[in-house]
């Protein structure tokens, strides 16, 4: 078997200059995972610095309407806002340990960015940050979020100016700057050995959510939802409980309908493909150019999602569903007037799934729904919307 | 014996020209194409364009984008290729592409279209630990696949990667991306004599050169090809409202370039056209 295989999925489809530094990064983290102290300090950052664990809340409000018991994994209290940072925190180590001087990051809605900005601050390594300039448009909070906390913002002016031009841009930098640079990819996309490193570092979502409802309730959930662009929030909860009796629903972003072709769900509506390193599903046309890709959220809007979800998808152990703009920003006002807890648009497809879903379970069921993030970023988009009224 | 082989076993150094199918547009792309060959380019390499070309700079990005808006298929590509091969029968044409056109394709279509016209496949993002999804049909349809060797590939890496190349090796001058750059890395003399030791194929170079200077550098480190990208593609971005101008700018460019190459192989041209850079 190749290496960095899920099934047929992943592998490493990159230019031959970068390959030295894929296989330098696959041999640091084979390092780094043996490594007491590196555990060690990553455990640091993660419960001293960031606030893990984060609480599984369980929503009264929320389940008294849907008829089941609701919690949610709250990635959104996680230092900086979402789940990026368990990813970034690691990976920022990782680059320590490799001696990498320079950090570089891609972003789409700005939360890996600032995770990155948030990881590269504290361990003291510059961070460049490459943002596709329609995202730094509709996520300007963020932009500025990076810049105070002293990373330097690139607005990408190529292709479709969103996220897959980022990661193009940061892919090209790190080919010229392998040496000192390490390119801190922030979703479990693109080339070996990134995806199983992003799924790693983001499954201790799943290991608490696990150990937490085993303790509140003393028995696993039915069902666990998350929202999938790139998919590592996803991955993050899904792998500890892959293994179990528990329905695993991952939600992509339908945008204006998947029969308008204005989306970003490459496993509901997409083929096959090669892109940015991996092959895994893709939307692309019949010559394999990617489609330009639309969603109310931007860290959804990628015409392609991690090979491991390919995977999944095939094997049926995760179902995918659709979730349209609409049905996200209803859940975005429900969840934030229900709970007092303003989602990201991201993780508001969760949620909005969940609402569809919650008719299925009976009274006893259970529901964990990861909230990847909060939605502070996407207030001002969300009030230009609806003109101004919340 | 192949055009790529006859190529070499004829000239040294050759010089190797670099186009976007499509770019500017389709009509146009055979012109330049012509124009580059009747100017003296040695060999061609055709790009199938593609939407996220992550081994290319800005200039050769921008000619990607150019070619897909003028609405470039693969069949206009390959269409591109049978009209450049009536013009020029002996000339050797590689085709560039991204792995995913050829997946789409299924890549034992791809190659069977491609070994109509085209003599050599370069796929630039499928590194040989990838390599057996197309091994077999580039075998198959008697096509070269041409293998890159970078300055940071192992020599280990190198060896791996010699084994299955044919035709010529391209060699990267550089860590980073196609485009043109001031100074050319100290490091190619080095890089071409490690792969001269592991290898009997012609050696070409390319990434980064710009100018005569650059091709007299990369002939002196030993390399029998160079090759030329960026600075040419640059002078279609810069000319496509005038397809003369175009024409007329990328012949000077070509015979300049080859002025780099030492010894001439061009007898026709003018001394002092040697030394113009």
């Amino acid at each position: 078997m190749k290496p960095g295989r899920y099934g047929i999925y992943g592998g490493q489809y990159v230019p031959e200059t970068l390959m030295s530094a894929l296989i330098e990064v696959e041999g640091t983290y084979a390092r780094v995972r043996e490594d007491p102290e590196f555990s060690r300090r990553l455990s640091w950052y993660l419960h001293e610095y960031a606030g893990r664990e984060t609480p599984l809340t369980y929503c009264g409000n929320l389940s008294r309407d849907l008829g089941c018991r609701v919690y949610l994994k709250r990635e959104d209290l996680l230092h900086g806002g979402a789940h990026k940072l368990n990813n970034t925190l690691g990976q920022a180590l990782m680059a320590k340990f490799m001696g990498k001087r320079r950090l570089i990051a891609e972003t789409g809605a700005g939360q890996h960015g600032v995770a990155t900005a948030i990881a590269g601050a504290a361990l003291g390594l510059p961070v460049e940050v490459y943002m596709g300039e329609v995202d730094t448009r509709r996520q300007a909070l963020n932009v500025f979020r990076m810049e105070l906390l002293g990373a330097r913002v690139v607005p990408v002016v190529s292709g479709t100016r969103t996220l897959k031009d980022a990661i193009n841009a940061a892919m090209r930098d790190w080919v010229a700057n392998l040496r000192e640079t390490h390119y801190l990819l922030g979703s479990c996309v693109g080339p070996h050995p990134f995806p199983r490193i992003v799924r790693d570092f983001q499954s201790v979502i799943g290991e608490e959510a696990r150990r937490q409802i085993l303790e509140r309730e003393g028995r696993l959930p039915d069902t666990v939802v998350a929202c999938v662009g790139g998919g590592s929030n996803a991955i993050g909860i899904f792998s500890p409980f892959s293994n179990d009796d528990v329905r695993l629903v991952g939600v992509e972003a339908g945008g204006e309908g998947l029969e308008s072709g204005h989306h970003g769900a490459s496993l509901s509506a997409g083929s096959v493909g090669v892109f940015q390193g991996a092959l895994s599903y893709l939307l692309q046309d019949a010559d394999g150019q990617a489609c330009e890709t639309h969603s109310i959220a931007a860290g959804l809007d990628h015409p392609s999602v991690g090979p491991e979800h390919a995977m999944l998808k095939d094997s049926g152990r995760v179902r995918y569903e659709a979730v349209t703009d609409a049905e996200a920003l209803r859940a975005f006002r429900y969840l934030s007037r229900t709970e007092g807890i303003i989602p990201a648009l991201e993780s508001a497809h969760a949620v909005a799934y969940a609402l569809r879903a919650a008719g299925d379970l009976d009274r006893d069921g259970i529901i964990v729904i990861n909230l990847s993030g909060r939605g502070d970023k996407d207030v001002a988009d969300v009030a230009m919307i609806h003109g101004g009224a919340a | 014996m192949s055009r790529i082989e006859a190529l070499f076993a004829r000239k040294n150094p050759v010089f190797i020209g670099f186009t976007v199918a499509g770019d500017p547009d389709g009509e146009r792309s055979f012109g330049v194409a012509a124009t580059m060959v009747d100017a003296g380019v040695d060999l061609l390499e055709i790009a199938v364009p593609y939407s996220d070309p992550v081994a290319d700079g800005p200039v050769i990005e921008r000619a990607h984008v150019r070619a897909l808006r003028a609405g470039t298929t693969l069949d206009d590509v390959f269409a591109l290729v049978r009209r450049v091969r009536k013009h020029a029968p002996d000339l050797p044409i590689v085709l560039f592409t991204y792995y995913n056109v050829v997946h789409r394709r299924g890549p034992e279509r791809f190659f069977s279209e491609a070994a109509a016209d085209a003599d050599g496949v370069l796929i630039v993002d499928l590194p040989v630990e990838e390599s057996d999804e197309v091994a077999p049909h580039a075998v198959r349809y008697g096509i070269d696949r041409i293998a890159l060797i970078a300055p940071t590939t192992s020599p280990e890496r190198q060896h791996a990667i010699l084994r299955e190349a044919s035709g010529f090796v391209y060699l990267i001058s550089l860590e980073g991306v196609t485009g043109e750059r001031d100074r050319l890395p100290p490091g190619i003399a080095c890089l071409v004599g490690a792969v001269r030791e592991k290898t009997n194929l012609p050696l070409a170079v390319g990434f980064g050169v710009s100018c005569p200077e650059h091709v007299r550098i990369v002939v002196e480190a030993g390399a029998n090809g160079v090759i030329v990208g960026s600075a040419l593609v640059r002078i279609i971005e810069e000319h496509s409202s005038d397809e003369a101008a175009m024409d007329e700018a990328l012949a000077t460019a070509i015979r300049s370039l080859r002025g780099g190459l030492v010894p001439d192989p061009e007898p026709d041209i003018p001394r002092h056209k040697r030394v113009e850079g």
